[in-house]
């Protein structure tokens, strides 16, 4: 038998090639995922174990932070310089410094531009001159010694042109600085930076500048020779107090890793659910064209049933066909995800993330590539090769090969079951209205709905071929009218085909229905809740000076200037996220609509916080909130009012006063700019885009840009999603040209026939383009249909999450509909070719 | 539509097709097969002409290439005054719809599509209404009115025949040219075919060329040509099927003419 199954695979190159091309294309992005999340782990990893110091000390914190650097904790926990000496004196230690890591310094190019950073941080440091303990190595020039002082990263001072001696404009926490660089350093061992950038002051100046004076963000020590990290720290942490952590560098990088990882896990699920999909979309093309391969073998399968072979040999045949195709297209989909991870690399690269080192190949990359391509391609394959087994062995002798056509029956209950499951999941996910839940249930519903409609497909598609298709014969004749027949002529495949098209479309106008509701909600919010005039803030919400908010202020005509910052405490044991404003400019600025109480206790301990917090918390007005910074620092806080969701803002307000500084030095987020009244908005602007011009980090934007800022920020995301199911369309696309060409090759006679009876070439070719773009439109349809409900019901479940409004973009949808037809064109090309190219002769006299 | 002179055109007396030195090689060198040696023929007009030979002779070679199916290596094939040689893909593909009909042995249908469409399908094709007279008329000659709306599923082998039968006249050619229309069906389905194609003929002042390995078939045509070897070795007016079974039997002792080889063997084995 397994001559034969060799054999076959030999006969169907081409066939086989189409269907390994979507394992391929799945494993490959699988791989590809694998592989690109691994070398950005190992590349952290490095850094981090190649970048701490032996045992470091820092303030205990009252909670976990998370990840520092992503911008959402922003405080950082200070230690003062008497520890320092302090730790000097232990027993053990070598060196010991105090070191300073803050966010928010910004080298400007010789443009005044700031130095693209790709969305990580511009990180000040303070340089270190103990050898023993400093993670950083001068390369150029000499340290930092005062004010007028600064080095910066190797990697800056290459993009930037900066050379030892030039004057380097800085934007800090708190002033704008200029500095003559005087060194360039390395961080770590290789001096990867992932993107962000380093300055380096002397320490006194960088205490001014992003802490206080004597004050550090940590401890670094390093080890006599000899002393074991470990029991250093212990003698160290019995030397500070219980105050202070103190950890070794094993446990930092750890840490450190673990926190990373944590983040990075988001984008490895993101990137893997992509593959998933082209996967599952694969699977559709593989079950096809084995059923197709099975179907013509018809005769061939039932020869070798009657010679006796048995059934379990037929499927085992079969089935050997698809493991070898798994084989084959999962080695070459591991090449290409190598090749993928390159590219994503090279991506990530020109946006700054810049990842050194070779990518990492491990062993479970290798064994996923080959369990999921293998799996997934002989799970498509059992089908088929089990209706191969069933052939009854007169069929051989049966003139006339025809595909049994069997009853949908069954098919049809468990489509209707799926999708009413799915509908009834979804319309309780649109009603629960309560965020994630609600969000869960509308996934799942969407599920349902999708495997339904894959199971209904075949079902539909003769009406809607029927109906729909009707266009055909009535614009194309004759051979308009042979298109239509020939897709309703297999249902099943038809359905299969256009399935894989569907479940693409789907997920593409899902998002689409998602990404336009959310533009139209944050333009009724912003329109809605904005009063200032103007926003300033920063392209990715990173933080700036506040001496911005001093600057704006001195200019006429500006009444109030409302800094808005971000912050981390508990509150009442839970960890929440804070946004905090100055109290006497907050109804100025934003219209909040209130639910109860109102924000007049804000000034004095008060907290806002929208309904939804309010309820989850079982907060109501007048409720004591007990709120512990990260610092340890304690407070009683009042509930003085609550409102109504309002993403501008944020579910849970305090005073700037009550956040506080933890530590570090106070950067604001958003400002917002409120003029006096009856002062020119155009006369105004002018003076304020000269204040800001000193601040490249941020941009002046009126409410109309604000909105476009925001709804930009949705269309990338959006952008990117789509960009990722394009692979899946793709696979479908392959998915249509197998189809097409399987069927020019089952009606080869029928094409011959004809052909003779004077059928010209340019009506074939129309016949085979027609039944493609029939197939890819009742694909897309579905899809489409699909796609609006999930779209819809998904913006309504996340109406909590500030979706308020549900807006189909119709154009869009036309447009989706318009890319399927013409991937139908295209699909059609080569098999249209290849069946105009047949010899009428050849085609009449193949038996 | 077509640039081709209309059929009204033609003096009766002119054959409805004709092949001068007609010689058609496959392959090269070892594997060389000369199917057609400078054949000369005429079909006459409303004329009912069966070819015979053994497997090999050439006989669906020499079909092919008067259809208009194949091309010749030299020599010149017409169709009225049209030689076929000179027309591209696209006048040739014109030239059968409109001028030739085909019955083939088997697979003669479009399964999608009903009797009645499959009759009209090459009008359909060149968007021409049929000319509803004769389209009754042929329907009813081959008796297939109730059957109309059938599919070729629904049908049995001797209807499906006699509804492409239908379609190679349904559009009035120049002439009809038959692949073993009788091949695949039993002797009393076969007849019925036979019958009908003899009345297109007698009745209807059709032109039919039949390529055929059953001297009973032959029987039914006005005359006979003989093929061995790609040469047209004899020729057989008003055929009874004894006689050509005789004739057959000197050509080729070893077939007997019995044989019934899968018809189209000659020319796959000549191609392959």
């Amino acid at each position: 038998m397994w001559r034969t199954t060799w054999r076959n695979l030999l006969a169907h190159k081409l066939r086989l090639a189409m269907s390994g091309l979507a394992i391929v294309l799945g494993v490959a992005f699988v791989v590809g995922t694998l592989i690109f999340t691994d070398t950005l782990s190992k590349t952290f990893d490095d850094l981090f174990r190649s970048t701490v110091a032996d045992v470091t000390v820092t303030r205990a914190a009252a909670f976990d932070q998370g990840l520092a650097g992503t911008g959402a904790g922003g405080t950082a926990t200070l230690v003062p310089d008497d520890l320092v000496d302090e730790i000097a004196g232990v027993d053990g230690v070598a060196a010991v410094a105090g070191d300073i890591t803050a966010e928010g310094v910004y080298i400007l190019d010789p443009d005044g531009e700031v130095l693209d950073t790709g969305g990580a941080p511009g990180i000040g440091i303070n340089w270190i001159t103990e050898e023993a303990v400093s993670v950083t190595t001068l390369v150029e020039g000499r340290a930092a010694a005062g004010p007028g002082e600064v080095m910066i990263d190797t990697g800056a001072a290459e993009e930037t042109g900066y050379d030892i001696g030039d004057t380097v404009p800085l934007l800090t926490p708190g002033p704008r600085v200029e500095a003559e660089l005087v060194g360039t350093f390395r961080f770590g061992e290789e001096g990867g930076l992932a993107g962000a950038s380093l300055t380096a002051f002397d320490t006194a100046t960088a205490q001014e500048l992003l802490t206080a004076p004597g004050q550090f963000t940590g401890i670094g020590v390093a080890a006599d020779e000899g002393v074991d990290p470990g029991e250093l720290a212990d003698r160290v942490a019995a030397a500070v107090g219980p105050d202070y952590d103190v950890r070794t560098a094993a446990e930092e990088a750890d840490s450190l890793a673990s926190d990373f990882s944590e983040a990075l896990q988001f984008f490895n699920i993101f990137l893997l659910v992509f593959a998933g999909i082209a996967l599952f979309v694969g699977t559709f093309i593989i079950l096809n064209t084995f059923s197709m391969l099975v179907a013509q073998r018809t005769r061939e399968l039932a020869l070798l049933r009657a010679l006796g072979a048995s059934r379990a040999q037929i499927t085992r045949s079969v089935l050997g066909e698809a493991l070898a195709v798994g084989v084959v297209g999962s080695t070459i989909g591991l090449a290409a995800g190598y090749g993928i991870a390159a590219g994503l690399r090279a991506l990530f690269g020109s946006f700054g993330l810049t990842l050194d080192g070779s990518l990492v190949f491990a062993v479970d990359t290798v064994l996923w590539a080959y369990a999921v391509g293998v799996l997934v391609t002989l799970v498509a394959a059992y089908l088929p090769a089990r209706r191969a087994a069933g052939m009854p062995p007169v069929a051989a002798m049966r003139d006339d090969v025809v595909t049994a056509q069997r009853g949908l029956g069954r098919r049809t209950a468990v489509g209707i079951l799926l999708a009413a499951a799915g509908a009834a999941a979804l319309v309780a996910g649109t009603l629960t209205g309560d965020g994630g839940t609600a969000a869960s249930l509308v996934g799942l519903g969407a599920l349902g709905l999708i495997l339904g409609a894959t199971a209904l497909s075949p079902v539909l598609a003769r009406p809607f071929l029927r109906g729909v298709g009707a266009v055909l014969p009535a614009v194309w004749g004759t051979t308009g009218r042979l298109a239509q027949e020939n897709a309703v002529r297999n249902p099943r495949r038809t359905a299969a085909t256009a399935s894989a098209l569907m479940i693409g479309l789907a997920l593409v106008s899902a998002f689409s229905v998602i990404g336009a509701s959310t533009n139209a909600s944050i333009d009724r919010l912003i329109a809605g809740s904005v009063r200032a005039e103007f926003v300033v803030s920063s392209a990715v919400g990173q933080p700036f000076s506040t001496d911005v908010a001093t600057r704006i202020s001195e200019v006429d005509d500006v009444e109030t200037v409302m800094p808005l910052r971000w912050g981390q405490a508990q509150l009442d044991d839970e960890v929440t996220f804070l946004t905090a404003v100055d109290p006497s400019g907050l109804d100025r600025s934003v219209e909040l609509t209130w639910v109860s109480g109102s924000a007049d206790g804000l000034g004095d301990d008060g907290l806002i916080v929208d309904e939804a917090t309010a309820d989850a918390r079982g907060w109501s007005v007048g409720d004591p909130v007990d709120m512990r910074s990260v610092d340890g620092r304690q407070q009683e806080l009042v509930v003085s009012g609550i409102f109504e969701s309002n993403q501008v803002v944020g579910s849970s307000i305090v005073s700037l006063d009550t956040l506080g500084g933890a530590g570090g030095v106070a950067q604001d987020r958003f400002l917002f700019v409120d003029l006096a009244d009856g002062a020119a908005t155009a006369d105004v602007r002018p003076q304020l885009e000269e204040v800001l011009g000193a601040f490249p980090i941020v941009d002046l934007k009126d409410q109309g840009e604000f909105s476009d800022e925001q709804k930009g920020q949705v269309d990338q995301l959006l952008l990117l999603i789509n960009a990722m199911l394009v692979l899946s369309v793709l696979i479908a696309a392959l998915g249509i040209v197998n189809t097409l060409a399987m069927s020019v090759i089952e009606r080869t006679r029928e094409i011959g026939l004809l052909r003779a009876v004077g059928l010209g070439r340019t009506q074939l070719r129309r016949m085979v383009r027609l039944e493609a773009v029939l197939i890819s439109v009742y694909g897309a349809v579905l899809g489409l249909v699909l796609g609006t409900v999930f779209g819809v019901a998904l913006s309504r479940a996340l109406a909590d999450q500030g979706i308020t409004e549900v807006v189909v973009p119709w154009p869009r949808m036309a447009v989706f509909l318009l890319v399927a037809a013409v991937i139908g064109v295209l699909a059609a090309v080569g098999p249209a070719r290849r069946a105009a190219r047949l010899r009428i002769l050849d085609a009449i006299a193949r038996a | 539509m077509t640039s081709l002179p209309p059929t009204e055109a033609h003096s009766a007396t002119a054959p409805a097709a004709r092949g001068r030195s007609l010689t058609k090689v496959f392959g090269e060198g070892d594997t060389r097969v000369v199917a057609l040696d400078g054949v000369d023929v005429d079909f006459a007009r409303g004329h009912f002409t069966a070819i015979m030979g053994p497997s090999g002779s050439g006989k669906s070679t020499l079909m092919h290439c008067m259809a208009g199916l194949d091309s010749v290596s030299s020599g010149q094939a017409f169709i009225g005054d049209v030689e076929l040689s000179t027309l591209d893909d696209k006048a040739l593909t014109v030239l059968r719809r409109d001028r030739v009909g085909f019955v083939f042995q088997a697979f003669n249908l479009l399964p999608t599509l009903t009797a009645m469409e499959n009759i009209t399908l090459p009008m359909d094709i060149a968007g021409r209404k049929p000319d509803r007279d004769w389209l009754d008329t042929v329907i009813d000659t081959v008796g297939l009115r109730p059957r109309l709306t059938h599919r070729p599923s629904e049908l049995s082998g001797g209807q499906q025949q006699r509804v492409a039968c239908a379609r190679a006249l349904a559009g009035r050619p120049d002439i009809v040219f038959a692949d073993e229309p009788t091949g695949n069906l039993d002797s009393r389905s076969g007849a019925d075919v036979l019958h009908f194609l003899r009345r297109s003929v007698r009745d209807m002042g059709q032109t039919v060329v039949m390529v055929t390995h059953d001297p009973t078939a032959a029987g039914y045509a006005d005359r006979v040509l003989f093929l061995a070897d790609g040469r047209i070795v004899d020729e057989m007016p008003e055929p009874t099927a004894d006689r050509v079974l005789e004739r057959l039997k000197a050509l080729d002792p070893d077939s007997g003419g019995e044989q019934p080889a899968a018809p189209g063997d000659d020319t796959r084995a000549a191609v392959r």
